[in-house]
């Protein structure tokens, strides 16, 4: 049985195409369909409903331990208010998940991650935390929104006063009203665009989307569903667990250096990650000489040598072309480097690009 | 409420053929096809010259989201394609019966195809 996220009914009312995702039931799509959701978070602004994401606080004197114990980056000298990325390992070095990490108070942390591993994580979570260390999922108390794109900060400041926008990327603000609602807002996204991410009551969810809605409408704000906030994170080269990660896959070898600290002198995982040593594959962009539409998990070839395979693929709409994420033999890692791609047996010329595919201006 | 144009045959996997006379048949896919698909941005063609067959796979078009086959209501040569499609798919979200797949020649039709009604029917099934 799926779920429905507090904005279930709102989807449906906007004829999104309803799926299964994550055990949540979202919209794919609404009739303007993906190209031009994509095209309105690249130019103007979009909503989703993120509902379906993770929320996990972490409260008590020793949550920043507990934090670092558990999660590869460094929250040492984080501040109130900032939020940073990070990685969850297990005892082999493969990823549980990627999540973020929200700093409140120097004993209240709150923790978002993928909503198909929110189980899995909590579990993991709650065996770890050191003692003085509470942790609570309050995934389903809360309704999650994005407002994404350049008119996003347009929009905000018709609903907010400036010292309630967290202006700098990797912010957030906590207590927030909006139009009376309680809401915690970041400076956040996985779109490759500036933009927010807003958490209020779930109960508070519908009014949040109708009012942002209502609010960015002459602005050039639509709702945007699960298949443009794809086509957007892949177009940023951003990784999505399942795709470019997963509990096989260390963090070093699909490129998530920026949120590991081996300098920390102990995190779960650190010790398998020196075992293993230099990662002898790498995450890389592809995009085609031939013609055609790469997709996940595709061989790819050098000469007869099956060196990877693609882990996200697709048409992107903004850069109108096609192109992949893999993970391939790092000696072909390279800019430049011609390889051959087996799409659904046929192959296809792939040239490794440098990655992001697209980054904002 | 997808179109349903009455002189052309239908297919249960949503291609639609015209019977253009003298064995020549025009193959394509349907306006509730590409309303599924969503916006479809690459389209791989047979050439001039190959052989199709009933049921079988002769082209294949892509969303963003996912690839789906398109099969055959005839068994015949492949004489035209519509070589617009290659570098404008969208021309099939525009209009999905002005944009035509590929013409047959020498052509047997499938038997017991639907058509407009029967197909309309069809598709209301499947919403």
């Amino acid at each position: 049985m799926e779920l429905k996220t507090p904005l279930y009914e709102e989807h449906v009312a906007l004829k999104g195409t309803i799926v299964p995702f994550a055990g949540y039931l979202l919209p794919v799509q609404y009739p303007t369909g993906i190209i031009k959701e994509h095209m309105a978070v690249r130019e103007h602004a979009g909503l989703f409903d993120v509902s379906h994401m993770g929320e996990i606080t972490f409260r008590g004197e020793t949550a920043l331990q507990s934090l670092n114990h558990i999660l590869t980056n460094d929250y040492t000298d984080m501040k109130i208010g900032k939020v940073r990325y990070g990685v969850m390992l297990n005892d082999n070095g493969g990823v549980i998940d990627d999540l973020i990490v929200y700093k409140f108070a120097e004993d209240y942390y709150f923790v978002v991650v993928n909503a198909s591993n929110r189980h899995k994580d909590f579990e993991h979570m709650k065996k770890n935390v050191l003692p003085g260390t509470e942790i609570t999922d309050i995934s389903d108390s809360l309704a999650q929104v994005a407002l994404q794109g350049p008119a996003s900060f347009e929009i905000m400041e018709r609903l907010l006063k400036k010292e309630d926008i967290p202006y700098k990327y990797y912010t957030a603000k906590e207590h927030v009203s909006i139009n009376g609602m309680d809401a915690i807002i970041s400076f956040t996204g996985y779109t490759g665009e500036k933009g927010f991410e807003i958490y209020v009551a779930s109960e508070n969810g519908p009014a949040l989307w109708n009012l942002l809605l209502e609010t960015g409408k002459d602005l050039g704000l639509i709702p945007c569903g699960l298949g443009a906030r794809d086509t957007l994170r892949l177009e940023a080269a951003m990784p999505l667990y399942g795709h470019e990660m997963d509990d096989t896959i260390s963090p070093l070898e699909t490129g998530l250096d920026y949120g590991v600290r081996m300098s920390k002198e102990e995190f779960i995982g650190r010790d398998a990650l020196i075992r293993k040593g230099e990662p002898t594959i790498a995450r890389v962009g592809l995009e085609m000489i031939d013609r055609g539409i790469m997709r996940e998990h595709q061989d790819i070839y050098s000469g007869e040598n099956m060196i990877g395979h693609t882990t996200s693929g697709t048409h992107c709409p903004y850069l109108k072309k096609a192109v992949a994420m893999a993970l391939i033999d790092k000696k072909y890692a390279e800019p430049g480097t011609e390889l051959v791609v087996d799409i659904r047996g046929k192959k296809a010329k792939v040239r490794v690009v440098p990655l992001p595919f697209y980054k904002r201006k | 409420m997808s179109k349903v144009l009455k002189e052309l045959k239908y297919l249960d996997s949503h291609e639609w053929v015209r019977d253009e006379g003298e064995g020549v048949f025009t193959i394509g896919i349907s306006d509730f096809a590409q309303e599924s698909l969503g916006d479809i941005v690459f389209v791989n063609l047979p050439e001039v010259g190959d052989e199709v067959e009933i049921g079988g796979s002769f082209a294949d078009v892509e969303s963003v989201k996912a690839v789906s086959d398109v099969y055959s209501p005839v068994s015949g040569t492949v004489c035209a394609i519509n070589e617009a499609l290659l570098d404008s798919p969208e021309l099939i979200n525009e209009d999905a019966y002005e944009a035509w797949f590929i013409k047959v020649e020498n052509g047997t039709l499938q038997e017991g195809l639907m058509d407009s009604e029967q197909y309309e029917e069809y598709c209301k099934n499947e919403e």
